[in-house]
């Protein structure tokens, strides 16, 4: 593409006058260009945010496409042309792509040449067969062992060679009433020296589900990835597929979009925050806070009639609407739960049980963050202000002022501080949109082109996008779902490291995990 | 701050186990005359088949319902109904003895993290679950309730089996959420089976209908299998 690239070299300022932030530039490269053009992105601040695989036609190559971000930018999509089902891995330039390419091997058969770890990430070789690809397009995958299963237990990978090593798994089921998901702790005595994070136990096969669905009807599933997230994984599907609208999303919408997602975020977040203390042995506040969860969820089910606003986006808009004065009701009564939210906190920042358990535990420095790639709270905890509201606003973000709180130190009692004061700029956000509420319909009749269009969220847990392909009768012939938390579990271990086998509870509490959304 | 005096100090914040207030229990379909429903009422309007047109009404199969509100928001629609679907028994209530000591645990066979979060908010002081004797158990070893969310992925098979192989006797199973009953939006997933009876791995013993069900149906069900109710 003119302009783009001279050699290996990517013009910035090129790129940000051919196409708005929300909008996708494709820059063809060869598998021999590809490593190359990787280091000087990942040199001049791009970062790496996804591989989204193809497999269109049957007797052709798997298409790869790697999407990288950089704010108040384009989407840069990086095409591998001319090969054939074998690429060079990336994972050693930008470390974040290490499980996507493990995603592609296992889902679509592609090899990635270089990379240390293959096999046995997304299908579990206990369950499936190796070659099960089954998102290609050939209709022979789905190749199952029976129960019980015949393939040997997974084999522990043991790092550590020390007398008193030990390897603790831990999960799938988990003793709690948590997410079903496995970590393999090596220890030597207290110490946790290695830890290995085994996803995919709930791996519903979403992506190949979406296939075939009407572009109306998709956004069932996407709200369904993660339903703790679900009004920002529905906002994400809708916006992808109105990226190849007719129409603009009327303007009272956007706004009320802005409204229920922020209100969605403030509940995660108190539940993130009730999950923390309760992992640093508090009950009492745990449970008070999870009162205050529960006052947003009836708030959420009385007035949208769905306590996970399941059904509230739609392509075109938003299903519902209320009277202005409703809508301040619904701000008020938030507000009143973030006081008492705030009331709670205020009584933990002085205890020691609580500071004691957080404070330089679960460290993640800047650098490792960034290398990493994490994303939402997490980052911004570690010292990266990152954020897609910011940096590639939609719906109604354009219009308002955010402010985005950081912190430098990355330890858990960062990210607590983080979480609160998120729920505030939240709150402010939906005050800002009652104030300023425009008049108006709430949805529009959309006719969606064929095409890819991309949507792109800040949800609770970080950023968030689908890569959506309608085809020609209307329908999603492919869905990619790039979720935070995948990111985010993937730098899991590196937080574990060094620390004591009692604090892997509660840093694993400080990244508010979600497994739902990483497996999809 | 003293956390245990402070929590003493809380109003009762716990809601009748019959509550069925809005936001607590938003609804759920009903069978409609067709009368009521219209004559051009498609059935098809649900993205599940949960709804059947029968020779005079359109009814619901609640294994099938995931709460996506479009029957309730089309014109002319369902019926709907305050409240939650009381939950299902299809076996015996346990034993007396378990009355007012039920132990249960939680399995994710693949749920979407709401039915998981509607499940918690069941120990927190709004619901307080232990004032009805019922407890989360951490093993299947003292556990007398299975709770099963998700439609069962294949991931979570082998394990489901063996904690339910783990439990003694006597024992009941509930399905707790659409995906568990139905597979939900998932059905027809390789990666899923179509929830507990579709994939007959483990018996089912009750049923708890919704996407998800709020926290009073579990409980409903929880009840129920205690011979509370």
């Amino acid at each position: 593409m003119d302009g783009v690239r001279t050699g290996n070299v990517v013009n910035l300022e090129q790129i940000r006058r051919m196409a708005r932030p929300h909008e996708r530039l494709i820059v063809p490269v060869v598998p021999e260009n590809l490593e190359a053009l990787v280091g000087e992105l990942v040199g001049q601040g791009w970062v790496f945010f996804g591989l989204v695989a193809e497999h269109p036609k049957p007797h052709e190559p798997v298409r790869l496409r790697y999407l990288w971000y950089q704010d108040h930018t384009p989407w840069l999509e990086l095409e591998l042309v001319a090969y054939a089902d074998e690429a060079p891995t990336i994972s050693s330039f930008a470390f974040a792509a290490d499980w996507p390419e493990r995603e592609v091997e296992d889902l679509f058969g592609v090899r990635f040449g270089g990379h240390p770890v293959l096999g046995n990430f997304v299908l579990h070789d206990e369950r499936w067969l190796e070659g099960s690809a089954p998102m290609r397009s050939r209709p022979d995958y789905a190749q199952l062992r029976p129960l019980p299963s015949q393939g040997e237990p997974p084999r522990l990978r043991m790092i550590v060679d020390a007398p008193g090593a030990f390897v603790f798994p831990v999960g799938p089921v988990f003793s709690g009433v948590e997410e079903s998901v496995q970590l393999v702790l090596e220890t030597v005595g207290e110490e946790v020296v290695f830890s290995h994070v085994r996803l995919f136990y709930k791996y519903r096969g979403i992506e190949k589900l979406m296939e075939g669905r009407s572009a109306v009807d998709g956004v069932l599933l996407a709200e369904r990835v993660s339903g703790t997230a679900g009004f920002a994984h529905g906002l994400a599907y809708v916006q992808a597929v109105e990226a190849l609208g007719d129409k603009e999303v009327p303007a009272r919408a956007q706004a009320l979009r802005v409204f229920w997602a922020e209100f969605e975020r403030i509940r995660s977040h108190i539940r993130t925050l009730a999950g923390i203390v309760e992992s640093t042995g508090l009950s009492v506040p745990a449970n008070l806070l999870s009162a205050q969860e529960e006052a947003l969820l009836q708030i959420a089910g009385e007035y949208v009639a769905h306590r996970y606003l399941f059904g509230l986006n739609v392509v075109g808009g938003i299903a519902v609407d209320w009277p202005d004065a409703t809508l301040d009701e619904v701000f008020l009564r938030v507000r009143a739960v973030v006081a008492t939210v705030d009331e709670i906190y205020s009584g933990l920042q002085f205890d020691n049980s609580f500071l004691d358990r957080l404070e330089e535990v679960g460290q993640l420095g800047r650098d490792q963050a960034a290398t990493l790639g994490v994303v939402g709270p997490l980052a911004r905890a570690s010292g990266i202000a990152r954020d897609l509201r910011h940096g590639k606003p939609y719906a109604y973000y354009p219009r308002l002022t955010l402010a985005i709180p950081v912190e430098d130190e990355g330890d858990g009692y960062a990210r607590a501080r983080v979480l609160v004061q998120e729920i505030h700029a939240a709150l402010n956000l939906m005050r800002a949109v009652v104030h300023d509420l425009p008049s108006g319909p709430v949805w529009t009749a959309v006719n969606v082109r064929e095409g890819v269009g991309m949507g792109a969220v800040e949800s609770p847990a970080g950023a968030l996008a689908y890569w959506v392909r309608i085809g020609q009768s209307g329908h999603v012939a492919r869905c990619h779902i790039m979720p935070p938390n995948l990111v985010n579990w993937h730098a899991l271990p590196y937080a574990l490291r060094r620390y004591a086998f009692q604090d892997v509870p509660i840093i694993l509490a400080t990244f508010g995990l979600s497994v739902a959304d990483a497996d999809r | 701050m003293n956390w245990f005096w402070h929590g003493l100090r809380q109003r009762v914040m716990t809601l009748p186990e019959d509550w069925s207030g809005a936001g607590v229990a938003p609804g759920f379909p009903v069978a409609t005359p067709l009368a009521v429903a219209g004559r051009r009422f498609d059935p098809a309007v649900c993205p599940t088949g949960a709804l059947e047109q029968g020779t005079e009404h359109v009814t619901v199969v609640y294994e099938r319902c995931v709460s996506c509100l479009r029957c309730r928001r089309a014109s002319p629609g369902m019926l709907w109904q305050e409240g939650y679907q009381p939950a299902r028994l299809d076996e015996r209530p346990l034993p007396p003895s378990f009355g007012s000591s039920l132990h249960v645990r939680v399995i994710d066979a693949g749920d979407c993290g709401a039915c998981l979060n509607e499940i918690r908010m069941l120990s927190n002081p709004v619901y307080s679950l232990h004032r009805f004797g019922v407890y989360i158990t951490p093993t299947p070893r003292d556990a007398d309730v299975l709770i099963v969310i998700g439609p069962v992925t294949v991931g979570m098979e082998d394990a489901l089996k063996a904690a339910y192989d783990a439990m003694p006797e006597p024992k009941r199973v509930v399905a707790v959420g659409a995906c568990a009953l139905s597979g939900g939006v998932f059905a027809g997933s390789f990666a899923t089976r179509r929830g507990l009876t579709e994939w007959g791995g483990i018996p089912v013993d009750a049923a708890v209908f919704g996407c998800p069900p709020p926290p009073l149906a579990v409980l409903d069900a929880l009840r129920k299998v205690a011979g509370q109710v």
